[in-house]
């Protein structure tokens, strides 16, 4: 049982200090900026919240977030079973354990922009290993800065790459903490693999998957710097997802208020999805 | 059983495969590059890796990203040590709500936060430092410190704390020589996320940076600008980040799947 303590108010208080420095200030200009019109020369009017009626109505966003939600969608639905699958079937214990567990965590460490720059190094036609493999060996025309599913389904398997280890590593943190005794139990009772993994496995796995699905729908949701030096957005906009439609609206047409005013809409999708998944998944705890 | 380890090692090639190309290619002239399709560096070449040793602008790179990714996982660990101790033992008012709020600033889009942030910097007179960076990237570090020390800290038994006030230690000293060293696998797996995302963070890194702390991730872009498109110099840089990560993903290989496994969610 936890002591009441308001002293411990002192333990916390660089880490608020710290984190309010990032966030509060950075979020208050945003507001700032999201209620006001500028022509320049540091001139602001009050604009109200026109320009939250504005980019919610307009088809551009729209259409951003359509594809964002298409992109975190397809994201979710791969990687998440994928990532289970794989745990399921590594080895326990051995000596492999940790070269697996190294090999697999390797891409979540490289720079997002050098996973972009070695896709694309990857994917280039002629010259990449797969761009080469797919026109030259297999026949399939593929070249993902001309054509639009191209681009996405090398978008969507760049991500699968980069992340489904963080699911793997995850769900196989959660089936290791389950002791044997439970699989003799259900050797004795004959329960099939499909029971096990039901009524074991998953109830187990259960806490890491939240986490695992949370973190997965909220960087990918928030992707940027992996995308954008991929395709750039391209071909046309078909893979201009959020984050990069709000960096070309805020650095590079300066659009200050629209921009802003995205920026809020964006963060507050965020945290109603994010709040929506825990609440669902965690629900039966509750009961 | 063998037929299920099929899995595993078609997933490890499938993830190798890009990274063996950059490799492959790094090793390649230009020329061989861009003249067409070999599987391995006919020309085996060591002059890209020349240059970035060769060139300050690049290895500083390199120092920079080291340097503030440093500084960053440091500052994190330090300051979300207590505060998980508090949150993992003591009641206080607005608790709850605060630990929420820490982690909601996890999912704040980084894209969101880079011109405030570029002002925010600028305007307190750090833009371009080491220490604007690691203090920027605290912004989402500090939370997931929080609470993955935090899951550590609820395994220990609090009888541990209690026995060592009834011996006589004060809290500081029990903190250091007790209660640390109890915890030091959490301790190492918060450095490690807390490394990790500061690696890899690029657009608030490049948005605080000009010259002085330029990260490498930052100073690749100009391989596509200066003389046409050095693919080969790209390969190289690239090949090069993976290492760091690389060599920390070693020390901490048998605590990592815990991190996680330990939070509360």
């Amino acid at each position: 049982m936890k002591t009441e303590n308001q002293k411990a108010w002192f333990f916390v208080l660089p880490v608020l200090f710290l984190v309010a420095f990032n966030a509060l200030v950075p979020i208050m200009t945003v507001v700032n900026y999201s209620v006001q019109e500028t022509f320049g020369n540091n001139v602001f009017f009050w604009q109200g919240l026109d320009w939250f009626e504005q980019i919610l109505r307009s088809d551009r966003f729209q259409a951003a977030l359509g594809r964002q939600f298409l992109f975190t969608f397809l994201i979710l639905i791969i990687e998440i079973p994928l990532g289970i699958i794989i745990a399921l079937s590594m080895p326990k214990k051995g000596m492999w354990v940790p070269v697996c567990l190294v090999l697999m965590a390797l891409p979540m460490l490289i720079p997002w922009n050098v996973v972009g720059a070695m896709w694309n190094i990857f994917t280039l036609p002629k010259i990449g290993l797969l761009g080469y493999f797919m026109n030259d060996v297999l026949g399939i025309a593929y070249d993902m800065t001309q054509n639009p599913f191209a681009a996405w389904v090398t978008i969507i398997v760049m991500d699968v790459w980069h992340w489904t280890s963080l699911v793997v590593l995850l769900s196989y943190a959660g089936l290791v903490s389950i002791p044997d005794a439970y699989y003799q139990a259900a050797k004795i009772d004959g329960a099939s693999p499909w029971k096990v993994f039901r009524y074991i496995q998953l109830p187990k796995m259960k806490t890491v998957l939240t986490i695992a699905i949370l973190l997965r729908f909220m960087d990918s949701f928030n992707i940027y710097t992996e995308p954008f030096v991929l395709t750039g957005g391209g071909p046309g906009n078909s893979t201009t997802l959020l984050s990069i439609d709000l960096v070309k609206i805020a650095l590079g047409q300066f659009d200050l208020g629209p921009a802003a005013a995205m920026s809020l809409i964006y963060f507050a999708i965020t945290l109603l999805v994010s709040w929506l998944f825990y609440t669902l998944m965690t629900k039966d705890d509750a009961q | 059983m063998k037929k299920r380890s099929l899995i595993p090692i078609l997933y490890i090639a499938f993830l190798m495969l890009p990274i063996y190309w950059l490799v492959a290619m790094s090793f390649k002239t230009t020329n061989e590059i861009l003249s067409g399709f070999s599987l391995f560096p006919q020309t085996f070449t060591l002059d890209n890796y020349k240059v970035i040793f060769t060139d300050p602008s690049w290895y500083w790179g390199y120092i920079n990203s080291i340097i503030y990714v440093s500084m960053n996982t440091v500052i994190s660990v330090a300051v979300a040590l207590p505060a998980a101790y508090a949150f993992s033992r003591y009641r206080f008012l607005g608790d709850k709500q605060l630990f929420l709020w820490l982690l909601t600033n996890r999912m704040a889009p980084a894209a969101v936060f880079a011109l405030p942030f570029f002002q925010l910097y600028s305007s307190v007179g750090l833009f371009d430092t080491h220490i604007a960076v690691a203090l920027a990237h605290c912004l989402f570090n500090i939370p997931l410190a929080v609470w993955i020390l935090e899951g550590f800290m609820g395994g220990v038994p609090k009888e541990l704390d209690e026995t060592a006030y009834v011996d006589g230690y004060s809290f500081p000293r029990f903190f250091i020589v007790i209660f640390l060293p109890t915890i030091k696998a959490g301790v190492g797996v918060a450095a490690f996320f807390c490394f990790m995302f500061s690696w890899v963070e690029l657009l608030l890194a490049k948005t605080l940076t000009a010259v002085q702390a330029k990260p490498i991730a930052a100073e690749m872009t100009k391989t596509a600008s200066s003389a046409g498109y050095e693919l080969g110099l790209l390969a190289a840089a690239g090949t090069l980040t993976i290492i760091p990560g690389a060599i920390v993903i070693y020390f901490v290989r048998n605590y990592i799947a815990k991190g996680f496994a330990l939070g509360r969610v």
